[in-house]
């Protein structure tokens, strides 16, 4: 039995490894004075200074960010919208078209929807660059919300509605005051996922962006083509620090909440 | 009264699907038909059909196959483990927490790893087996892709595995089965959803990882992603390049479809 349980643990101390080994690689080259990713010569912060000098690049950073932002508040109204939508359908048959349809973005490959949208913005005339991004964000994170959402509405008891409206609910406050909040874990759910999808996203972005804008993906991807540089390893090292703020802040917010949920749980 | 708030939820949602879903693929179709002077022919779909084209649908699928496979067999013994410990979700957080790095940094760290005076390369001299091109191979191809996509092939996976419930093991447990015998008859079925939407959240986009064969495979291994972007993008044969994703479209359906009826029979 002991063995055994160290085995498991060998294993997953293997898979950590792996999914680790290559970032903590990026950071420590990051301080290399060397300027490659072969021969630790030096400790140095240069890289750093470089990344920060760099205006272009920050307001690449400020771009991504912006993007993500937006596109993903959007989407989320436009998915909980969505979701309220199918359920509210009640026939069998447009329930399942409308998922068949909500679903052919997200099992799409990215590059078919880059490819689609730059014919679909060309056509329509809008300009390659922030706006014709930020739409194609939206789009792809839609049906994401919408899936991250729809259990929570299909699992919402309809006595709960009846009992609402019997004591004289409007339709706008049995929405607010009952549906909303039962739902909200699935928002927030689908708000951070289309946050992900968006910062993460590179293909769907390459396609629709012009010469002018660019995203940090975009832009990682020209400065990596063009070989190693060490101002990508600074700037991964930020990012990923970054990252891990934010989840360490999700994780305890998230925390908190499951405990005030089951405080109130174990009152009654 | 009720039919009334149905619609007004509908409308802005049919009016993003008739916009961003319906609309695109009608376009892309549109534009299969026509050549790169812009007349409207069948060439296209000709072109697709030489040995050229079949050859690389083939192998792109053929190399879809593998990253999935790949990732499936290194995924659920991660995410079965997981399960067990304590703090398993913050584990399961630690796992998802590399997919918030940008796949193109992992992809380009594997740049000096694999390098030709890379890690992997001291490494091996290290150990006397001299150094290799490991950059630029298939082998790098298909590693770097499972690496990039073992996440979306664990959490699937352990959300099944722990929304199964546990008197069933110990039912199986109870009537005599081992634990092997345990685990094949009841948990893998069981969990047979999980692993079902974690390939299809792999093969597709492995289809179309175009910046990971630019980057890593070097122009060696050429999906019909990347054919897709060489036409839509370097050159501007926007047809041809359509007319690649209506088949990509129609292999999408079709695996939409299969698994689709799974899980209307579970």
């Amino acid at each position: 039995m002991k063995r055994k349980w160290k085995f498991s643990h060998l294993y997953l101390f293997f898979v950590f490894f792996i999914l680790y080994a290559p970032i903590f690689y990026l950071m420590y080259y990051s301080f290399n004075s060397g300027g490659n990713m072969r021969e630790f010569e030096g400790f140095t912060l240069d890289w750093y200074k470089e990344v920060f000098q760099d205006t272009r690049l920050l307001i690449i950073v400020l771009n991504t960010l912006i993007i993500a932002l937006l596109s993903s508040v959007i989407s989320t109204i436009i998915g909980v919208i969505g979701a309220l939508a199918i359920v509210y359908v009640k026939r069998r048959r447009i329930q399942n078209t409308l998922l068949t349809f909500n679903n052919v973005l997200i099992v799409s490959p990215d590059v078919i929807i880059g490819a689609s949208f730059l014919i679909l913005f060309t056509i329509i005339g809008v300009k390659l660059g922030f706006i014709s991004v930020l739409l194609a964000h939206i789009a792809f994170s839609v049906p994401i919300v919408v899936i991250m959402v729809l259990p929570k509405l299909q699992e919402m008891s309809p006595t709960l509605l009846d009992a609402a409206r019997d004591l004289g609910a409007s339709r706008f406050e049995v929405l607010s005051k009952v549906v909303l909040p039962f739902i909200r874990p699935g928002i927030f759910a689908g708000f951070f996922m289309a946050l992900t999808y968006s910062l993460d996203d590179f293909a769907v972005t390459f396609f629709v962006t012009g010469n002018g804008f660019s995203t940090l993906s975009v832009e990682i991807y020209s400065l990596a083509r063009r070989g190693v540089s060490l101002k990508i390893n600074a700037l991964s090292t930020l990012i990923f620090m970054f990252t891990v703020l934010i989840v360490i802040g999700y994780y305890f917010i998230s925390q908190r909440n499951s405990n005030k949920v089951k405080g109130v749980a174990t009152g009654k | 009264m009720q039919t009334k708030s149905r619609n007004i939820y509908l409308v802005p949602y049919v009016l993003w699907i008739l916009l961003f879903v319906v609309a695109p693929i009608v376009l892309v179709v549109y534009y299969s038909f026509f050549s790169i002077d812009n007349e409207l022919t069948l060439e296209n779909y000709k072109k697709f059909f030489t040995p050229v084209y079949l050859q690389m649908t083939v192998s792109s699928f053929w190399y879809a196959f593998l990253i999935t496979l790949f990732s499936l067999v290194f995924s659920y013994p991660t995410a079965y483990l997981l399960t067990k410990l304590k703090h398993k979700q913050l584990w399961l957080l630690l796992i998802i927490l590399p997919t918030w790095i940008n796949l193109l940094l992992k992809a380009y760290a594997f740049l000096g790893i694999f390098g030709t005076y890379g890690t992997v390369n001291k490494f091996t001299e290290f150990l006397g087996l001299g150094t290799h091109q490991i950059l630029f191979t298939d082998f790098s191809f298909v590693f770097v892709s499972v690496y990039i996509f073992i996440p979306f092939m664990i959490l699937p996976i352990f959300n099944s595995l722990e929304e199964l419930n546990p008197s069933l093991i110990y039912a199986s447990r109870d009537l005599g089965a081992s634990s092997w015998v345990t685990f094949k008859r009841v948990v893998f079925p069981l969990t047979l959803e999980g692993v079902k939407s974690g390939c299809q959240a792999v093969f597709i986009p492995a289809l179309s990882l175009f910046m990971i064969t630019r980057l890593i495979a070097g122009n060696r291994v050429i999906t019909l992603g990347t054919a897709i972007e060489q036409h839509f993008l370097v050159t501007q044969d926007w047809g041809m390049g359509a007319t690649i994703a209506v088949f990509l479209i129609i292999a999408m359906a079709v695996m939409m479809l299969i698994t689709g009826t799974g899980k209307r029979g579970v």
